[in-house]
């Protein structure tokens, strides 16, 4: 990508909303979050504790009556902090090795 | 019937600063106490208890916190002035780089005070100079009266789209900070108009339009926004010059970026900043009147550095002292630096020597500066080498 001049980039280093979206923050991540969905009571803690708004959702979904249901989590973004395990309520998150989960997805393949 | 459009009013320099924060009416205040700023948040909080003003003050646990507070307040949207001094400035040192990188306008006074250690309360300059290249504009003044309107100025300017700023305002402490003078505070509808709002284009709180403030900046981008602080800087140079012609109208006063107290024909010529100039005039009119052609070069704009109006003010000197309340330790004082690089490029430079006085407030009195002018008999003669421009004047050695 051809760097922008300094006459075409926000004063004061401000970023446009959403910028985060371009960077691959999750190839950071030391521990992967892996989600047991059938045990989700989709209660959004995990949703809004999360730091890098990495927990992918449903706004209204109709299985959850219009409410807002977990599908997963972005791996693209997420750096693996944790915390989603530690506020989930009905610990259905639990958090692997990434080596490890790299592993198993080289296996898989 | 009276027509004048302003009040004289007893006030301290802290406390002018204060009636200016008044008059002003910043959204966020947030604030710490430190001797000899205190006054100010103090008369501050009490026209706020009051409910002359309504501003948020926030009342911080430490100066990095009131800075972080006004960063924020400032990304926000808010019109955000404080005050600080000395230790407080230096706690404070983070998060002052930030605010200019940010291009947040936080309006500051600084008074002026020395810096630990050996720790001591009173003024001298060396908190201001150890943040002047940290990319805020800085203006200091010599009187209440000129705290006061710097401060009323500063808010247009750091606000200014071209400028986008932050500044300091400084006054010397407890000599001005603490001394009860007649202030001639302007009216508070003039005043009001001659400050307008502040409508910031882009702010953490625009849904409209959502940024983020604060964002990671390596080698590709980190240069660009820094140039376009450097050149913010440069034109600060023209807006302060706006600023100050619009102001006129109220005050019917003319201001620049230095203050040429009879230099335009004089011989010797002293460079000095802030309190100390008052003094020092009251020395050049009992010398003029001795028929000696000397005069006083005042410097009130720091940062931008008023290169070319120093040169032009000096180009009839034969020899100049640089007269400054801090050391360069290990060099010559700031001043003497800025002032060097000023008269660098010109054929006819006048001798120039660098006084370093008054640290930690040591008093600087009407007979203290007559004996800095009586150096000037001594100097024209002297050859002047490495181990006597550099010189303090009232150290018992």
């Amino acid at each position: 990508m051809a760097l922008k001049n300094k006459s075409e980039i926000s004063v004061g280093a401000r970023a446009d909303g959403g910028s985060t979206l371009e960077f691959n923050t999750g190839s950071w991540r030391a521990l992967r979050p892996n989600i047991e969905l059938s045990k989700c009571i989709h209660c959004m803690l995990c949703f809004l504790y999360c730091p890098d708004n990495a927990v992918k959702i449903i706004k209204f979904s109709d299985k959850q009556g219009g409410n807002p249901e977990v599908i997963g989590i972005d791996l693209k973004h997420c750096k693996g902090c944790s915390i989603c395990s530690s506020v989930c309520p009905v610990k259905c998150i639990t958090m692997e090795k990434e080596t490890d989960a790299l592993k198993r997805d080289a296996e898989k393949r | 019937m009276n027509n004048k459009n302003y009040t004289i009013k007893a006030l301290t320099g802290a406390e002018a600063a204060a009636e200016a924060m008044r008059q002003i009416a910043p959204d966020v205040v947030p604030l710490y106490p430190i001797t000899p700023q205190t006054q100010i948040v103090e008369v501050y909080s009490q026209f706020a208890a009051d409910g002359i003003v309504d501003s948020e003050l926030v009342r911080c646990e430490s100066e990095h916190s009131v800075m972080s507070v006004a960063i924020g307040a400032a990304a926000a949207g808010a019109r955000v002035m404080t005050a600080t001094s000395s230790q407080g400035l230096v706690y404070m040192f983070e998060p002052i780089f930030i605010a200019s990188a940010l291009r947040v306008p936080i309006v500051m006074n600084l008074v002026n005070r020395s810096l630990a250690g050996p720790i001591n309360i009173h003024c001298d300059h060396a908190d201001g100079m150890a943040v002047r290249d940290s990319g805020w504009i800085q203006i200091y003044s010599e009187t209440a009266q000129e705290a006061y309107e710097n401060t009323l100025m500063a808010i247009r300017i750091a606000e200014h789209p071209d400028v986008q700023l932050p500044m300091m305002v400084c006054q010397d402490g407890f000599i001005t900070s603490h001394s009860l003078v007649n202030v001639n505070i302007y009216n508070d509808d003039d005043v009001k108009v001659f400050v307008g709002n502040h409508n910031p284009k882009d702010t953490l709180l625009n849904s409209e339009s959502p940024i983020s403030f604060g964002t990671l900046d390596f080698y590709d981008y980190f240069f660009e926004h820094k140039k376009q602080n450097f050149d913010a800087m440069e034109n600060a140079r023209r807006v302060i010059r706006e600023i100050q012609d619009e102001f006129s109208y109220i005050s019917g006063k003319k201001y620049g970026f230095v203050e040429k107290y009879h230099t335009d024909d004089a011989e010797h010529v002293v460079i000095a900043m802030s309190s100390a100039c008052g003094i020092l005039k009251g020395a050049v009119d009992e010398l003029r009147k001795q028929g000696k052609k000397v005069g006083l070069l005042k410097i009130m704009l720091f940062r931008p550095f008023p290169e070319f109006e120093v040169a032009q003010a000096l180009k009839n000197a034969r020899s100049v002292i640089v007269l400054e309340r801090v050391s360069g330790n290990g060099a010559y004082s700031p001043l003497y630096n800025e002032i060097s690089a000023a008269l660098y490029h010109y054929q006819n430079k006048p001798k120039m020597v660098n006084y370093v006085f008054g640290l930690g407030g040591r008093n600087f009195g009407h007979k203290d500066a007559l004996n800095i002018f009586a150096e000037f008999d001594k100097l024209d003669s002297e050859f002047l080498d490495q181990n006597n421009k550099l010189r303090y004047y009232g150290v018992r050695e």
